[in-house]
């Protein structure tokens, strides 16, 4: 008997997490082709803008895996898994055989087929190898060039803007972070860039990276060229469902997982970025790509892998970014929609954004730009569906909190219940 | 080996009813995390840079009461959190933030259903909490200086006490 969970990351801690909740002994066996300690993902950002350094970045301390009795095989790819005879096969031709399977494979970048993309100094912007080379060429002065106003993006803009590089940005879309923000919030945000000498290019289109060998700029599609000495493209990612593609695993954006984080095929897990599973305010199974998801996913995967019966499908996006000077929080719905009414407030001379999402009388989402700190409990009202029709027009003012909220609900959430 | 099953013995809650609104409990707090432990004056009068309360005291007059961290059984902290920073202890079951890995992303503070992380900007950028006053190991500064005893602890029975899943 043995667990072998493919991928090294958040869900894949969370998942060894969750197997020593109910079994202390049986050996677990992680596959990574990354050859590092679990890290920090979004550290990435941190340690290229010097933030922090190499041996902060790891997500567990040093004897995580000692003390979890974890078996590790990095810097391999896991190639072909044989649900029949239940092994995974890796790159080298090693055959590991297992007992439970956890496929935590993660997300990889969205590449699109642009003319010149394989030319060098062109960098995506997910792995720590990444950083480790954009850092030989992110010298203070050069120019760069960011493909994608999007939230990793934009982590990269800040960082080299940390590290004295002139940045530009680029994005198709008419406002950035397009997803979360709307007219308003976005231009929050691009004042704010702008404050660090960031410039920003919308409503454009890449036609094709330039350059010999090496890229050398951009052109795009309305013929204005650009000039630089890297490029980083983050234009989104998606579930790396590489590894079990054509098999009788069901996938669909990514592989679809019931609550209890199985897939179709007996004794095979899925969790986290790869995953497709139940989003609580959709109603439906969707990708997540989020930690606090992953992580669940995975913790709940763990259990269930190790005899448990746990159900997981309060999952939804939600996001903290600080970016620059500006503190942004975003959870759940995040743009108009059947049934929905939005409340906002902005107070321009403080520099606050709000923008709530209501739906029959329950938040179902929110926008936060730099009052966020008793953001948690706006969370914790999507989660537990509270009817807010008694207190709406208390959210987002100040000094909200459980004193806003009617005498009974508050005793119930905080005096004990 | 009794790894991620520990939970908090103890818990502390608010009686609104008693709540005077004074903030003793804060100064007490801000007093037992500065590095004069304890002492009132000194914290006060030498520190030009004091630690933020780990209470958070709601008010709207005459309603009022302390709110801390719970050192939940299931900390969707923890579990949010993207560096690792924030850690449950195995054998105490406290919640604690290693304030050198904290980055102050504050998705932490986005994912505590009691809105009780604050964002400790001026001092260091990480997110602060309560920690049961678990380092000076005596009763909570703000529970022992209550003046009316609106704040008590109470043992974790895990009644009542909610999951995250
Ligand atoms: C720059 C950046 C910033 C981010 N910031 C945030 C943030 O602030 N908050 C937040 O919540 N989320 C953030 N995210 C998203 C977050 O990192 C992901 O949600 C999270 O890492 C998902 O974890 P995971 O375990 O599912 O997979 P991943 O972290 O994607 O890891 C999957 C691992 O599996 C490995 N793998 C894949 N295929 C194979 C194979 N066939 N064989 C062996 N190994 C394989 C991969 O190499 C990788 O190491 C950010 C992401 C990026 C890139
Ligand atoms: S900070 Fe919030 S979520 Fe974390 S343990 Fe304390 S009360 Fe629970
Ligand atoms: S602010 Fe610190 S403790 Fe909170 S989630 Fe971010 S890194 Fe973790």
């Amino acid at each position: 008997m043995n667990y072998v969970i493919i991928g090294n990351s958040v869900a894949a801690v969370g998942a060894v997490e969750g197997i020593r909740k109910q079994d202390k002994t049986t050996p677990i066996i992680i596959i990574s082709d990354e050859p590092y300690h679990a890290y920090s993902r979004p550290l990435i950002s941190y340690y290229l803008g010097r933030q922090v350094t190499q041996e902060s970045i790891y997500y567990r301390t040093e004897d995580f895996y000692r003390v979890n009795r974890v078996e590790l095989i990095l810097g391999i790819k896991a190639q072909q898994v044989d649900f029949d005879r239940k092994e995974v096969i890796l790159q080298d031709g090693r055959r590991i055989n297992y007992t439970k399977l956890l496929i935590a494979t993660g997300g990889k970048p969205l590449i699109p087929p642009l003319e010149g993309i394989d030319k060098q100094n062109v960098f995506n912007f997910s792995k720590f190898d990444d950083v480790k080379n954009i850092e030989k060429v992110a010298t203070e002065g050069s120019k760069a060039i960011v493909v994608g106003a999007s939230f990793s993006g934009l982590k990269a803009v800040e960082a080299l803007v940390q590290r004295g590089v002139k940045v530009t940005v680029i994005d198709i879309m008419d406002r950035i972070m397009p997803r979360v923000f709307d007219e308003a919030a976005s231009q929050m945000a691009l004042k704010t860039l702008e404050k660090y000498g960031v410039e920003i290019l919308l409503k454009s289109t890449v036609q094709k990276i330039l350059g010999d060998k090496t890229a050398c700029g951009i052109l795009l599609q309305d013929g204005r060229e650009l000039f630089c000495d890297f490029i980083i493209l983050a234009m989104g990612i998606r579930c790396n469902t590489d590894l079990v593609k054509d098999t009788k695993i069901n996938i669909n954006r990514g592989i679809i997982v019931d609550n209890k984080m199985r897939t179709n095929v007996p004794d095979v897990y899925a969790a986290g970025d790869v995953a497709e599973g139940y989003n609580f305010i959709e109603q439906r199974n969707t990708e997540i790509p989020i930690i606090p998801n992953a992580y669940k996913q995975g913790e709940t995967a763990g259990e269930n892998m190790a005899g448990a019966d746990k159900i997981f499908d309060k999952g939804f996006v939600m996001n903290s970014m600080p970016l620059f000077d500006l503190s942004i929080v975003s959870a759940g719905v995040s743009a108009p929609g059947e049934g929905i009414n939005i409340k906002t407030i902005y107070d321009q001379g403080k520099n606050i954004y709000k923008k709530f999402y209501i739906k029959n009388n329950r938040l179902v989402g929110y926008l936060l730009i730099n009052d966020i700190d008793r953001a948690g409990i706006y969370t914790d009202l999507i989660r537990r569906k509270v009817d807010i029709s008694s207190f709406e027009n208390k959210l987002g003012k100040e000094g909200f909190g459980f004193i806003s909220l009617p005498k009974e609900l508050r005793k119930h959430i905080i005096l004990e219940g | 080996m009794d790894n991620f099953n520990a939970a908090a013995q103890n818990r502390i809650y608010t009686k609104e009813e008693v709540c005077v609104g004074c903030r003793l409990c804060e100064i007490y707090c801000i007093a037992a995390h500065s590095e004069y432990r304890h002492d009132l004056i000194k914290t006060f009068k030498k520190l030009p840079k004091r630690p933020l309360p780990r209470i958070i005291v709601e008010e709207d007059r005459p309603v009022s009461f302390g709110l801390q961290c719970r050192h939940c059984d299931e900390p969707e902290c923890v579990k949010a959190c993207i560096t690792g920073a924030m850690q449950k202890d195995a054998k105490t079951g406290i919640v604690i933030n290693d304030t050198k890995r904290c980055i102050g992303c504050w998705t932490c503070i986005l994912a505590c259903p009691y809105g009780v992380i604050k964002r400790d900007y001026d001092n260091k950028k990480v997110a602060s909490k309560c920690d049961l006053c678990i380092e000076s190991n005596i009763e909570p500064a703000c529970v022992k200086n209550c003046p009316n005893e609106a704040l008590y602890i109470k043992p974790n029975l895990k009644v009542g006490i909610r999951s995250t899943q």
